[in-house]
């Protein structure tokens, strides 16, 4: 039959023949090609999706450039017709963060950000859609009234991080450039502001990648092989009417084909769909257009000719175990005993690859990358090629003892471990590659996590606020206080000093060359202005009187830089002034003390002088701080925002701060987060499939089912032996999960060399997680197993 | 197989000459072999005898095909003992059996329970051979197989017949 | 197994095992049993016979309880089957009924024993005796040589005879048998038939047995004819 013709056409017709039968075959033909096609969608979906990270990230970044607020020539650039003041107006509202930049136009055509056709004047702003919306919410009255200023226009597209960006342009009067409250620009935009990212987070990305990726190959792996068992059972009847074993295996290679293209169809469908939400969903904090979202043009391509050939490579593969003879279909899987050596080599090539870069503090380089990728996804892969020779085993080992249900499992288990295996290898590659990366993050977490100093039980919130010129510390101070939700507020004034002789020499330089420079260059005092009780914990002395003053060293030496009775100059003039003014003199009263510096609740350390008011007014001070620290009333929710709206009076940037014990680096918790959402999202898929082969594996045995009811089977003893049959396989499969990921992370840990213990709650939690998506998907089984435990399966067709 | 009945099955719709008799029969029973004329006036006489039939009338001339012929009342009830009663089972059975069901047609009784009478008594006979089966030697058991086999055969029949019975009702009272 | 408390009476059981009345089941649009009746006493080998698609297998499954007919009535030893919720319905056919189908009743990965012994394990008996009677059965049916085989590797007729044990295995009072023989040459039909009428009488278990080959028929002691879901019991009609 297959002489007939060229190689080619041969092939053709086959092909052809294997794909008249994924279409035909009556409604059951048509459900397992579906379904192949849309297990097969989901998981391009997931790969195209992860094909347009980098231009997602990349066009993101882009647009964030380009809204940057710079200057061309340096800082004394003049006003003129494109200048303007513009100062940054950060604020935090509900825990969203909400970016702005306060502006001023010095002429009549100042430069435009992109996404604006003009500025706001003054009293006005032009917000993004997103911040409309929260300003236009019902519980946004706070936000309304830190941000007064009338909406009077849009921010394009163009000006926008992403669609749930919140941004706002307003038009403020008041700015200068004096004190250093706003800078004077002529343009927007920036060149990329990119840093590269550390080595040992490209290590983590790597890997995450990997991890997220490896199981959805498995899984479309998986649903290529939807409806294996009944296919072979046809091909068998094909070779009883004169198919030959090589023509065979091209029909079955043209019905994968035809589910896979189908498939690709369905995940490029499904990806434009996500696009197209995209833009109402916010992950982590970030979001995208929908127009952000561009597949890379060769990952594009290689995934759409990889999912089609590995999908055939798959089904031959498959068929390589099963002998098709014209009579039936014969399973040799089951003789045939599985031998351990080449399924441990696969894991150990992978170790092979990553042990080299042990030691080398990350990966810097692409060929590192690769090394490290290409090593942890063959250690992955090859947990799944351990995995059938495993549970085989175990369960030959595993008696016919035991009840009814358990038998049941293990006879099962023992004819079929490969198909068992198959089911749960998903969830252990998805698994180990989470443990992996979770013991690497334990370690590099211990890194990029470190301890603020700030006590959160002292104080909640604190505020640094520039007073104004002529405004009294202690108005500002009175306005916390008042403020709804606040409890306690302690207050210290900070301000700079420098010695007279070094003061002086800069005063004359300056008169030559007028450059405000020459100030910058003078060693600076520190000066703190407070009442006894702070001044007590600042420094850990008692006693505080009014009028005392503690003499605080700085850095290693702690030797303080100034001695009792020097006198020092508090005049030290801003960076962009334009006199030199004149000297200030104030003189460290004998009675000083000398103290070392305690840390208060902000973290913070005060050295140099402290000083009680009594002895250094507030109102001598040059350019002073208040620096606030907060107590909340715990269970108060809008408490923060009602701070900030107080803070905001006096500094319309918000110079608040929320108070935490710990600090994250930005881009590890954001990969911390990136991988448990994939991984959860992996997991779920990878459910999905399982409770299709599982319902597939039931509807086979449909005819037994009745039969066993016949005879008075319990409901629950069939449930049981469904629920063995799937537990046994995942228990093994997580054992494996757990000991190859613990492998996989150590390694991975010697590459990033950092220390740090195992996170035993995440594997435990992560475990769990497996557990009880198999959980669900027997209990979901459960209703279609009873529905098929109905007689009708008796009836002979 | 019994003229006898056969001839007052036919007669029990309707008063016949001796000679409407042999062609009915022939046309319907006959098959290759058709009646002698002997043996139709044999077996009319003896029923005669019986009382079973009587003459209905003479027409004018000479000769016994001038006697038309009647069924009586104990005619009738014999037909009707003789259709409810099986044969006994064995080979070669069919054209009585056949015989039976068509004159059950003709005369409006249930020809199903002709063959269910029937169909029971050859599986009795089963029943018996088998049992024998099981006490005898190989010899017993093969020569019960080869009647049981038989007798199968005709259970076969007497089942498709009893499913094809209403396609040759239409057939015969056409 | 405590009595349902019925409250019409119905049909007199007698010295009948079981009796079923004016049984009507219907699929969809299509009548499969209309007000079949059925009795059989302890110990006898009724055959139901009957066209296919005629209801033989719609009668079986209404009188062993695995499908509630529409209308009709069983009764099994003074019990009103249809009254009974169904997990005491199936226990009574894990207890007292035994069944044989036609094929594909054996679990493909058990081994012959194991299946034999499967349904002793249901009833709570303790592997080792389940084997062991199990065991006992398969040689029985001279079956013994299979008992470590799963049912893929043995034939049609040894794998009915191991069906045949696991259906008698329990010592039921009523066998239920449909088309045991169906899908077996005349010699190993003939041999399944021998020993499942023999094994039966023995322990006296009353059988149903649905058949549409007379000569498997002939191992009864009484015969049902089943035409367009009507019963017709040649016996009772002969005597009435
Ligand atoms: N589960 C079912 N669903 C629909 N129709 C059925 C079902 N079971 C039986 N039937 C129909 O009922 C009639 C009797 O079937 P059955 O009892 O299996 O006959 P038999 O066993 O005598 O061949 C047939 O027409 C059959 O198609
Ligand atoms: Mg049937």
């Amino acid at each position: 039959m297959s002489t007939s013709g060229n190689p080619a056409r041969v092939w053709a017709r086959d092909l052809a023949f294997g794909v008249r039968f994924a279409v035909g075959g009556g409604r059951e033909g048509w459900a397992r090609t579906l379904l192949t096609a849309v297990g097969v969608g989901l998981g391009v979906a997931m790969l195209l999706l992860a094909a347009s990270v980098p231009a997602a990230f990349q066009s993101r970044s882009v647009r964030e450039d380009q809204r940057v607020a710079s200057y061309s020539d340096a800082t004394h650039a003049g006003p003129g017709p494109h200048t303007l003041l513009a100062r940054d107006a950060a604020t935090t509202f509900r825990g969203n963060g909400i970016t702005g930049e306060l502006v001023r136009p010095d002429g009549p055509s100042p430069a435009l950000p992109p996404g604006l056709s003009r500025l706001p004047g003054t009293g006005e702003m032009a917000v993004s859609p997103a911040l409309h919306a929260l300003l236009d919410a019902p519980g946004s009255a706070l936000l309304r009234e830190r941000l007064p200023y009338r909406t009077v226009a849009t921010i394009g597209a163009a000006g926008l991080s992403g669609p749930r960006d919140l941004y706002y342009y307003a038009g403020d009067p008041q700015l200068t450039t004096l004190n250093d409250n706003a800078a004077r620009i002529d343009h927007f935009g920036a060149s990329s502001s990119e840093q590269p990212l550390d080595p040992v987070l490209i290590l983590l990305v790597v890997v995450a990648v990997v991890v997220l990726l490896v199981p959805v190959g498995v899984f479309i792996g998986a649903a290529v092989r939807f409806g294996g068992e009944r296919r072979d059972r046809r091909l068998a009847a094909l070779r009883l009417v004169g198919a030959d074993r090589r023509m065979v295996c091209r029909i079955a290679a043209g019905e994968a084909a035809f589910g896979s293209l189908l498939g690709l169809a369905v995940g490029a469908a499904l990806f434009l769909g996500v696009r197209q939400l995209a833009s109402d969903v916010t992950l982590y904090g970030l979001s995208f257009f929908p127009s952000d979202l561009r597949p890379e043009t060769a990952l594009t391509v290689l995934i759409a000719v990889a999912v089609p050939l590995s999908a055939i490579a798959v089904t031959l593969l498959a068929l390589r175990g099963v002998a098709i003879e014209p009579l039936g279909v014969v399973r040799n899987a089951a003789p045939r005993r599985r031998r351990l050596l080449w399924r441990l080599a696969m894991p150990l090539a992978g170790a092979a690859l990553l042990y080299p870069k042990a030691g080398r503090g990350g990966v810097s380089d692409t060929v590192g990358e690769i090394q490290v990728g290409a090593g942890a996804a063959l250690l992955l892969v090859g947990l799944t090629a351990l995995l059938p020779w495993l549970v085989e085993a175990t369960v030959r080992r595993l008696g016919g003892a035991g009840s009814v249900p358990w038998q049941l499992a293990c006879r099962r288990l023992q004819l079929t471990p490969g198909s068992a295996a198959r089911m749960v290898s998903g969830i252990t590659v998805a698994v180990a590659g989470a443990i992996a990366v979770m013991t690497l993050m334990s370690g590099v977490g211990t890194q990029y996590t470190r301890p603020t100093g700030q006590n959160t039980a002292q104080a909640q919130m604190a505020a640094y606020i520039d007073l104004p010129k002529g405004t009294d510390p202690g108005a500002v101070v009175s306005a916390f206080r008042g403020t709804p939700g606040v409890t306690g507020v302690r207050s210290a004034t900070t301000a700079v000093a420098a010695t007279v002789p070094a003061l002086a020499r800069a005063r004359a330089v300056f008169a030559r060359k007028h450059d405000p420079d020459v100030f910058a260059d003078v060693p600076q005092i520190s000066l703190t202005v407070a009442g006894c009780p702070q001044l007590e914990a600042y420094t850990g002395e008692h006693g505080c009187r009014p009028g005392s003053v503690y003499l605080i060293g700085e850095g290693d030496s702690g030797q303080p830089v100034v001695r009792p009775g020097e006198t020092i100059d508090l005049a030290v003039p801003d960076p962009a002034a334009t006199s030199a003014g004149s000297a200030r003199p104030w003189t460290v009263p004998a009675t000083a003390r000398t103290g070392t510096a305690h840390v208060d609740a902000t973290g913070a350390q005060h050295t140099g002088v402290l000083a009680t008011p009594q002895a250094l007014s507030t109102a001598a001070l040059a350019d002073p701080q208040v620096q606030i620290s907060l107590t909340l009333a715990p269970g108060v929710a809008d408490a923060p925002d009602q701070v900030r709206n107080t803070a905001v009076r006096f500094d319309p940037s918000d110079p608040t701060v929320m108070l935490s014990a710990t600090d994250t680096s930005g881009p590890f918790s954001g990969i911390r987060r990136a991988v448990l959402a994939g991984a959860t999202v992996v997991l779920a898929l990878i459910g999905a499939s399982l409770l299709v082969s599982t319902l597939e594996q039931l509807r086979d045995r449909r005819r037994l089912l009745a039969v066993l009811v016949a005879f008075g089977t319990r409901r629950g003893t069939l449930g049981a032996s469904v629920l063995w049959q799937t537990a046994v396989p995942v228990v093994l499969g997580l054992a494996l999960a757990v000991a190859g990921g613990l492998s996989l992370g150590a390694l991975l840990r010697a590459i990033s060399h950092t220390p740090g213990g195992y996170d035993w709650s995440g594997i435990g939690t992560l475990t769990g997680i497996a557990a009880g998506v198999v959980l669900v998907v027997t209990l979901a089984s459960l209703p279609p197993l009873w529905r098929m435990m109905r007689p009708e399966g008796l009836r002979t067709e | 197989m019994s003229i006898g009945h056969t001839f007052l099955g036919l007669l029990e719709s309707g008063p016949r000459h001796g000679y409407d008799l042999k062609r009915n029969f022939d046309e319907r029973f006959g098959q290759d072999r058709p009646l002698a004329y002997g043996q139709v006036y044999a077996t009319l006489a003896r029923l005669l005898k019986n009382g079973l039939v009587r003459v209905d009338g003479t027409e004018p001339g000479d000769g016994p095909e001038r006697k038309r012929y009647a069924i009586t009342d104990a005619g009738v009830t014999d037909v009707g003992r003789w259709l409810d009663q099986p044969e006994k089972p064995e080979p070669y059975l069919h054209s009585t059996l056949y015989t039976k069901v068509v004159l059950a047609l003709l005369t409006g009784r249930p020809a199903v329970g002709v063959l269910d009478t029937q169909r029971a008594e050859h599986l009795r006979l089963m029943r018996e051979l088998t049992r024998r089966k099981a006490t005898g030697d190989l010899a017993d058991q093969l020569v019960c197989d080869h009647a049981l086999f038989h007798l199968e055969a005709d259970l076969r029949w007497l089942e498709l017949t009893a499913a094809r019975i209403d396609e040759l009702a239409s057939e015969v009272t056409r | 197994m405590t009595p349902v408390p019925v409250p019409d009476p119905g049909p007199d059981t007698g010295d009948l095992l079981m009796v079923a009345t004016g049984l009507r089941k219907t699929y969809g649009a299509t009548p499969a049993l209309e007000s079949a009746d059925f009795s059989i006493r302890p110990g006898e080998v009724v055959a139901v016979m009957g066209p296919s698609g005629s209801g033989k297998s719609t009668l079986l499954h209404c009188l062993a309880g695995i499908v509630q007919p529409d209308g009709g009535q069983v009764r099994y030893r003074h019990q009103e089957m249809s009254a009974m919720p169904d997990a005491e319905r199936s226990a009574l056919r894990r207890g007292e009924f035994g069944f044989v189908f036609q094929f594909g009743q054996l679990v493909p990965e058990l081994t012959c024993l194991e299946n034999v012994a499967l349904p002793l394990r249901l009833n709570g008996v303790r592997r080792r005796p389940a084997q062991e009677r199990a065991a006992q059965w398969l040689a029985r049916l001279e079956v013994d040589t299979v008992a470590g085989k799963r049912p893929g590797e043995i034939s049609g007729g040894q794998g009915q005879r191991v069906a045949v044990a696991r259906a008698l295995v329990t010592g039921p009072r009523l066998v239920f048998a449909d088309e045991p023989t169906g899908a077996l040459d005349s010699l190993n039909g003939e041999r399944v038939m021998r020993l499942l009428a023999a094994a039966a009488k023995d322990s006296g278990a009353a059988v149903v047995l649905v058949t549409h080959e007379p000569r498997v028929a002939a191992y009864s002691d009484r015969e049902v004819v089943v035409r367009d879901g009507r019963c017709r019991d040649l016996e009772q009609e002969h005597a009435a």
